[in-house]
Order: C-alpha cells, then sequence, then structure tokens
C-alpha cells in the first residue's frame, strides 16, 4: 500500500513537473513575441516609412534605414548556404553511403564537435587568419567582407545541414538501394539518382535550418563583415564589407537609452529578425511534415 | 483506492511548500547579508568607457591595495553604457571619454539623479596606419575628406594608388563621439557631415588593431593608450600652414597637438563618503600613475 502510494506521488510530481515546464516553454515564447512586439512596434509610428526603409543606418543622427541591414543579412546567409549546401550534403552522402563503418564512427562524433566550437572562438580565427587570407589572394581592400562571413557562417551550418540530411538519407528504406543495384546501376548512379532524390524533402529541411542556425549568428559575423552599414547592391558586394541585422543590435543595443527611438528601432530589426526566423522555421516544419505524411519518401 | 485522494492533496501542499520556501529564504538573508556587506567592505562599482578601462583598473587596483576596506570592481563598455548604468543606478562612478549628452542628462534627471562631472585625464587620438604605409603625416582636413568618402585612395595624399579602407570604433564608443564632432566635422556645429558608409565598424581597440597590422589600405584612429608598436602614428596639422605634429604626452599637454579630449568620471549627486574619498585621490596622488598608460595627467 505505502510502496504504490510513493509511486502514486512521484509519478503525479515528475508529471506535474514536466506539464509545468511543457507549458512554460510556451508561455516565454509568447512573453518574449509580447516584449518584442511591445518594445520594436513603436519605431513604425516614430520615424517615417521612407526612414525606415531607407539605404541608411545611421541611428545616432536620426536614420533608421534598416534596409542595408536587412540585405547584408540576405546576402551573407544565403551566400554561406550555397557554400555549405554542396559541402553538407557531399558529407552526409559520404557518412551515410560511402564510408566503411570505422571511418563512420569517427566522423559522425566529430561533426558533432564541430557544432559544439563557440561562435567567438571561430570570429577569432576568422579575423586573424581568414581575412587576411581573403584579402591577399582575392586582392580586395580589405578581408573583412561579406564572403568573410559566409564563409565561417557555412562553417557553422554545417554540422547542422549534415546531420539531418544524414537523417533523410538514413529514412530511405534499404530496397530502394537494392532495387537500383539490381536494375545494373552502379554504386555511385543509385546514390546520386535514386537515394539522394528519395530525401530531397529532408535535405530541404536541413538546408532550412541550417539557414535559420546562420541568420541568428552573431558574435562570428560581427568580428569578420567589416560592419559597415552600405547597400550591398553590385557584383563586387561580396567583397564588401557588410552590416548584418543581428551585428548591430548586439553592438547597439549597449549604449541605447532605454525608450529612445534608438532603442524601439533596434527591437523593430528584431521583429524582421523574428519573422524571418519564423518563416524558415515554417518552411522547415512544412516539408518535415510532408514527408512524414509520404512515409519518409517522394 | 479513496486513500489516495488526500494524499493528492498533500502533495499539491508539499509541491508548493517546496517551490516556497526556498523563494522566501532567498529573498530574506541576501538582503541583510548584503546590508552586512556594507559595513564591512565598501564595494565601488565604476564601468564604462573602454578608452579609460585599463587606467581606472590600474587606479582602482593601487587604492585597493592602500585601503584594504573597499573593493572597486572596474568594467568596460562603453562610455555610453556607463552612463546609462549610473542613471539606471547600477554603477557608483561612469567613466566616460565624452561629455554627457543632453538627453542622458535629461533621462538622469528624470531618474531624479544629478550627475556630477570631474576631468580626471587627458587623452589624445592617434590616426594609425600599417607601418609599410609612406604616408607620414595628414592636415585635419584631409583626414576629415578621407572619412566622409570624399577621398578614397592613398595617391589622392601623397601615398601609394591603393584604395583606402576605413576603420573606426562602434558608435557606442566615446572615441567615436569625439572623433565625429572633432575631426569630421572639424568641430563646427552646423556640420551635417557623418563617417562614408564604407567605413568599418569595429567592435574593440583589438579589432583596429589587428586590422592596421594586417592591411596596408587601412587607416584607422584610437585612444593613444591603445596604439601598439606594430602601428604607425600619423602626424597631425590644424590646417596647411600649420605645423605637423606627432600625439605625445608633451604634445597634448602644450596643447600644439590637434586631436586631444578630457576624459570624465562622472558621479550619481555629489559624492561623499568612500567615492568621495576614492575620486579625491584620483585627482590627486592617482595622477602619477596616468603618464605610463599612454594617457596624459592634468598638470
Amino acid at each position: 500500500m505505502i510502496n504504490t502510494k510513493r509511486t502514486h506521488w512521484s509519478e503525479f510530481a515528475i508529471e506535474a513537473l514536466i506539464r509545468t515546464l511543457g507549458f512554460s516553454t510556451v508561455g516565454f515564447v509568447l512573453l518574449i513575441l509580447v516584449f518584442l512586439l511591445r518594445e520594436g512596434v513603436p519605431i513604425f509610428f516614430e520615424a517615417q516609412p521612407s526612414n525606415v526603409l531607407g539605404a541608411r543606418w545611421y541611428p545616432t543622427f536620426g536614420l533608421f534605414g534598416t534596409l542595408p541591414l536587412i540585405l547584408g543579412s540576405a546576402l551573407v546567409t544565403l551566400t554561406a548556404i550555397v557554400i555549405a549546401l554542396p559541402l553538407g550534403v557531399a558529407t552526409a552522402v559520404f557518412v551515410r553511403e560511402v564510408a566503411p563503418n570505422w571511418a563512420r564512427e569517427v566522423l559522425k562524433p566529430m561533426i558533432e564537435v564541430l557544432a559544439g566550437i563557440p561562435s567567438v572562438v571561430l570570429g577569432f580565427l576568422g579575423m586573424t587568419l581568414v581575412a587576411p587570407l581573403v584579402r591577399t589572394t582575392l586582392g580586395v581592400p580589405t578581408g573583412l567582407t561579406a564572403f568573410t562571413g559566409a564563409l565561417l557562417l557555412a562553417y557553422m551550418a554545417l554540422p547542422t545541414i549534415i546531420s539531418v540530411a544524414e537523417d533523410a538519407l538514413d529514412a530511405v528504406p534499404r530496397g530502394y538501394r537494392d532495387a537500383g543495384l539490381a536494375m545494373g546501376a552502379t554504386h555511385w548512379q543509385t546514390i546520386w539518382r535514386v537515394v539522394v532524390p528519395a530525401a530531397r524533402s529532408g535535405i530541404l529541411t536541413a538546408v532550412m535550418l541550417g539557414m535559420g542556425r546562420a541568420i541568428g549568428e552573431t558574435m562570428a559575423v560581427l568580428m569578420v563583415t567589416g560592419n559597415a552599414a552600405r547597400m550591398p547592391l553590385g557584383l563586387d558586394a561580396f567583397f564588401r564589407p557588410v552590416r548584418t541585422m543581428t551585428a548591430t543590435i548586439a553592438t547597439e543595443m549597449g549604449e541605447v537609452a532605454q525608450g529612445s527611438t534608438h532603442y524601439h528601432a533596434l527591437f523593430g530589426i528584431g521583429i524582421i529578425l523574428f519573422v524571418l526566423t519564423i518563416v524558415i522555421n515554417l518552411v522547415a516544419a512544412r516539408t518535415m511534415f510532408e514527408k512524414r505524411r509520404r512515409g519518409g519518401l517522394r | 483506492m479513496n486513500s489516495d485522494h488526500p494524499s493528492r492533496g498533500n502533495l499539491i501542499l508539499l509541491v508548493f511548500l517546496l517551490l516556497a520556501t526556498p523563494m522566501a529564504g532567498c529573498a530574506r538573508p541576501t538582503a541583510a547579508a548584503r546590508e552586512e556587506r556594507r559595513a564591512t567592505t565598501r564595494s565601488i562599482e565604476n564601468k564604462g568607457s573602454d578608452t579609460l578601462v585599463n587606467l581606472a583598473l590600474a587606479w582602482a587596483e593601487a587604492y585597493m591595495q592602500a585601503h584594504s576596506d573597499i573593493r572597486i570592481s572596474v568594467t568596460g563598455g562603453g562610455s555610453g553604457t556607463g552612463i546609462a548604468a549610473m542613471i539606471n543606478g547600477t554603477t557608483d562612478i561612469a567613466n566616460a571619454s565624452r561629455e554627457m549628452k543632453p538627453e542622458e542628462v535629461s533621462a538622469a534627471e528624470a531618474n531624479g539623479i544629478f550627475p556630477q562631472q570631474f576631468v580626471v585625464a587627458r587623452d589624445a587620438i592617434a590616426v594609425v596606419i600599417n607601418p609599410s604605409n609612406p604616408v607620414d603625416r595628414l592636415t585635419m582636413q584631409q583626414v576629415s575628406d578621407v572619412y566622409t568618402g570624399k577621398i578614397s585612395n592613398w595617391r589622392q595624399v601623397g601615398g601609394e594608388d591603393r584604395p583606402i579602407v576605413l576603420l573606426s570604433r562602434e558608435s557606442n564608443s566615446g572615441t567615436y563621439v569625439y572623433f565625429l564632432e572633432n575631426v569630421i566635422r572639424l568641430g563646427q556645429k552646423d556640420s551635417q557631415s557623418l563617417f562614408s558608409p564604407d567605413t568599418l565598424l569595429m567592435p574593440s581597440s583589438e579589432g583596429i588593431s589587428t586590422e592596421v597590422r594586417q592591411n596596408p589600405n587601412t587607416l584607422g584612429y584610437d585612444g593613444l593608450g591603445y596604439v601598439t608598436a606594430d602601428q604607425k602614428m600619423v602626424a597631425i596639422a590644424r590646417d596647411e600652414n600649420s605645423p605637423y605634429v606627432l600625439p605625445s604626452a608633451g604634445t597634448v599637454n602644450d596643447g600644439s597637438y590637434p586631436i586631444s579630449r578630457p576624459l570624465y568620471m562622472y558621479t550619481a549627486g555629489k559624492p561623499s563618503g568612500p567615492i568621495k574619498a576614492y575620486l579625491d585621490w584620483v585627482l590627486g596622488e592617482g595622477q602619477a600613475m596616468v603618464t605610463a598608460l599612454g594617457f596624459v595627467p592634468l598638470k
């Protein structure tokens, strides 16, 4: 009797705890959203729309043009994905389909370690090693460019892309591979024409999650992109400095007086960033659900 | 089964008590402990300008050695950060490399705080380039034109045919505001000149020195105390007819170097007790340490 009572008690306590934690997570997200909107929405009333969507970010002098920041973030993130996608998918294919068992045992934990490197360490490496290399090999005025930032971001998005893409490849039934090989296709043809297309939606999810990681990254980008709020237009924009939304919030939040227009503008950028991240995550979630509906295959 | 129901009621009570006890337990002793700590060792919070942080640290260390009952903690973050902390009441002394802006003063007064200003040392801003760059002198007008983007090649100021890469501190740095007002705008209040959008805003002095060291195209500026031996300082002239002067303690004190400024400490209201004693020491004995850190003492 006592024993069952104790089980009942602890079970109830654990259940209550888990439920509280679960609901509080949802609650926190909602509170963050409410706070973000409360602090950020005023900027859209305090400054003219033409100012907020202008090309000049100079908050100390009342210029709140977010366009260069949005384009800067977009340029760095998209370039990073273009670099990381082929590398990440190729690595996932290698780890899952080609590598012998012992190599897989070594590679998987190493990829996980890659995900654990603090971004400030990567930023420091980028500043002292990658930036001079970019400058001397490409002959650009400075090595602190959008391209340098994209290289580091690609490196940081890789672990996410590799592990999610690998899971997607893993979900492709063995029968597909056997059928491909039985039809006389080579190992490579089976991988490229059968397995990878079958895992397509999972790979897309991997890219989306990697992009979500990249767009929100702050420290490494802050240290290597040069933080010049110029409009990244023209072909040379890759090899010129840019300023991202995250870097702007991180560097300027410490100085602003609470409740000032500049303060609201920074939260306004936060809202833009939040919306972008939500959209990316929703797209990722959609492809993921689609995959589940179709039994992991397309 | 019936016997289970009361146990559930007890359990809810227990969970509630478990959650409530530590909270109640925390709140009271901390306040008491804080009170007690205040009585035995007095602590002074000192926060703000990254330009001043090394000097403030040196002062704090020397002062704490002589006064074992005082604890001074010094943190950087930028002048704006320090002043904001003073306004919000989270620091006792704010270090600043610029004067408080009118809106900061009014924000403080809205909080019931009347900031007191103390000039604690002088600083010169050095214009720095890579040592391999042959340029060694610029006028204030030239520096201004370069930073606003009117001049974009070193050839235009007597150097090699290379693009100029502009470096600046972040806009929360007091050095940034001073440089904008006194160099880029040449001290003209009505000037609307701004940093060129191509200017790279570096998050720290370290960021500037790293880039200047590596890149022969760069032009940067930083506090004289932060210029390392591997950066080259440029001699500056007020205008074309004035002499070109390199920054040093001597040229700052005699006023011949054009880009120099006072450094400030702000307190929330008239200082008293240990804070006043500390500031008196800084303005007196503490001045002897200023030169060793690359700044210029008050007389």
